[in-house]
């Protein structure tokens, strides 16, 4: 019993993480159409910014981490948006997710060029202890990592159900042709969530990197997860998202322990085929009506 | 007025062909410069540009400055196969690694073809069992640390069950295997045995099992990044120890990534910077000095591999002949007062296994520990 235990609060903190990626997924397909597979190394990078910011800059942890999120959010945010996104979904959806494959190659090999291909430390953002609990022996990162990605998906539900400007993020994500003609301002809500998805792969990075090293290639299995939990959990529901990685964060652990360490990456991509087979649209995702 | 042009260009042409006959002595690095072994194959690369850059220094070997040329490996089979035909394309006199035991399987046969002596990182027991005559160490094969690791954890651990983690690559499953051997002839009992992949970055399943074995004594056996995931991850837990591992778990790198998770860990060490030895210690230094980081065993091995090209060579052969130099290698014992940058007295047998003083260590507040020092095989 204290295994199972200790194995789901160790997934739900891992699905917490593919979560956070997940929503972002999802909240830039619902406003922008776009579908970015460089979700995984915009995940990887805010750790790099962090850690230039502490080695080539002298800053202190969490100044550097201050700083690491300013730039997450104008770089991966801002500036995605306006020298990638804009000038390709002109051209329509599929040449944008070709782009987005290029810019993840050309992230990493970046990082792997200038900074290396070692995995460097990370500090954590709590000390290694642990907490016993009906006779189980929790980790306090694990409980604070899915307490963090818990409470940033709490802040962005209420600010997208409980704000102006979330009512009118959503308005532009269900119809943005009827929000232009609401007077709401469609190109800046798009422009609020690129904001929005480079602030969730800084506080993913923050979470996830402490553990797993800072490395060029964390990118590659993470976006590979976070893109199966939004689909699992349906692409066009942030609730989904939610959903789809806290599942899998799970089903991954107790594949490992149960099933087969081996296997273990092979048990989310059965659940992705066996969702899509008989419910493309996710768990809690929405059937999508096609106008002809 | 043409007869100056053709006297200036027969000029040129015949400085360039005096510039091109001074000629270098070409050596290749085939290892892994990046993927998931890439901490282990840039130590050792980095220890060959060290040694390169000393030799050349002063003059090179017989009068001829090394030509260094790094292939990359990626830590992957398939494209280490296709650097290590460029590389012996190139035609060099030696060739230093690959790192990865998986990597030097596969490129074996390319290189006993080729008659070019190749000095290995790889640990793997079965690599000098392959039947290759060119091929030697730089640093124990499984079969030699496993025995002493085993004696440690009877005698001094008083270990009765041990749980063991191991890596699913040639390396890890060559040391599970001989792990396994030595603790079942001495008594101890393997109570859990996971397995886990290489570049792996979740382990917290597999600590979990590890936790449920409630063992003496828990064994890491790993490579460097995923050694120190292990750690910290066990430390995250709660997982109580002793941590016991082989070179790996309480290597430089290991510890530099797993921070104070890595303290208290234990185990045999073949090399490693922190040697109680001189020649040890200040090689450490250079390399810290010139390449603003702390140098682990992968480091040494790469360093000492150029230094023994170099003596043999010029020492025992006087010339450049590379099948000399793997016959001579073969039973060939080097001091250090007879070529100091080999640091510590180093023997090759017939297959090209080494044999060296090792170490037992211990890591203490982010530094290793040596508690024992533990002799040649062959004294």
């Amino acid at each position: 019993m204290a295994d199972i235990l200790q194995l789901l609060v160790a997934g739900l903190a891992t699905g917490g993480i593919y979560a956070l990626v997940a929503v972002g997924f999802t909240l830039l397909w619902q406003t922008s159409q776009t579908i970015n597979f460089a979700q995984g190394e915009f995940v990887m990078l805010p750790a790099f910014f962090v850690l230039i910011a502490m080695g080539y800059f002298g800053l202190p942890f969490w100044p550097a981490v201050a700083v690491g999120g300013a730039v997450s959010v104008v770089v991966l945010g801002l500036l995605f948006k306006k020298w990638m996104v804009d000038p390709m979904i002109r051209h329509g959806v599929l040449p944008l997710v070709i782009a987005t494959i290029g810019l993840a190659i050309l992230m990493k090999e970046m990082v792997r060029e200038f900074y290396g291909a070692d995995a460097w430390p990370f500090p954590a953002l709590a000390a290694t202890t642990d907490v016993a609990v009906l006779g189980a022996v929790f980790s306090v990162q694990s409980l604070i990592i899915l307490a963090i990605s818990l409470a940033v998906v709490a802040a962005l539900q209420f600010f997208l159900n409980g704000t102006r400007t979330g009512r009118c993020m959503q308005a532009t994500a269900q119809n943005p042709t009827v929000a232009r003609l609401l007077g709401i301002r469609v190109d800046r809500m798009i422009l609020y969530t690129f904001l929005i998805n480079g602030a969730l792969v800084w506080v993913a990075s923050l979470l996830i990197t402490p553990i797993y090293l800072a490395k060029f290639t964390n990118g590659e299995w993470l976006g590979l997860y976070a893109f199966i939990a939004a689909i699992i959990g349906g692409f066009n529901q942030v609730r989904g998202a939610i959903v789809g990685g806290l599942l899998l964060g799970v089903v991954d652990n107790f594949a490992a322990a149960y099933i087969s360490s081996q296997y273990r990456t092979a048990i989310p991509l059965m659940i992705l085929i066996v969702v899509i087979l008989f419910r493309p649209q996710g768990l809690l995702g929405r059937v999508e009506e096609r106008t002809v | 007025m043409r007869r100056s042009i053709f006297a200036v260009a027969l000029a040129a042409l015949a400085l360039a062909a005096g510039t091109a006959g001074a000629a270098d002595v070409k050596m290749a690095y085939v290892g892994e410069i990046s993927g998931s072994i890439a901490v282990s194959g840039g130590n050792f690369r980095d220890g060959v540009i060290l040694a390169v850059e000393e030799i050349n220094a002063r003059g090179g070997i017989l009068k001829e400055k090394i030509a260094l040329t790094l292939y990359d490996t990626q830590t992957n089979p398939g494209v280490a196969r296709s650097q290590m035909q460029k590389a012996i394309d190139g035609d060099p006199y030696v060739i230093l690694g690959p790192i990865f035991s998986g990597n030097v399987k596969v490129t074996l046969q390319m290189v006993q073809q080729a008659e070019i002596p190749d000095f290995i990182g790889g640990e793997a027991a079965e690599l000098t069992t392959l039947g290759s005559a060119y091929l030697f160490r730089t640093s124990f094969g499984q079969q030699i640390g496993m025995p002493k690791i085993a004696n440690y954890i009877r005698d001094e651990l008083k270990a009765k069950t041990v749980a063991l983690i191991w890596v699913n690559n040639d390396f890890g499953k060559g040391g599970r295997d001989k792990l396994m051997k030595e603790l079942a002839a001495r008594n101890i009992k393997l109570v859990a045995d996971v397995s886990t992949e290489s570049g792996q970055v979740d382990f917290a399943a597999d600590v979990v099992k590890l936790k449920a074995a409630n063992a003496d004594a828990v064994f890491v056996y790993s490579n460097e990044e995923e050694c120190a995931r292990i750690m910290r991850e066990a430390r995250k837990q709660g997982l109580k120890g002793p941590f016991v591992g082989d070179t790996t778990l309480l290597s430089q790198k290991t510890i530099e990534l797993a921070a104070e998770a890595a303290n208290g860990v234990v185990g045999h060490v073949g090399l490693t910077a922190d040697a109680p030895i001189p020649a040890v210690t200040e090689f450490a230094q250079r390399f810290q000095k010139r390449f603003n980081y702390k140098p682990d065993h992968n480091g040494i091995k790469g360093y000492t591999a150029v230094y023994a090209v170099k003596y043999v060579t010029e020492k025992k052969i006087g010339k450049f002949d590379r099948k000399a130099l793997a016959k001579i290698m073969h039973g060939l014992t080097i001091t250090p007062q007879e070529e100091p940058g080999i640091l510590m007295e180093t023997t090759w047998d017939n297959v090209g296994e080494i044999d060296r003083i090792s170490f037992l260590a211990e890591v203490v507040n982010g530094k290793q520990n040596i508690s024992k020092v533990l002799p040649k095989l062959g004294k």
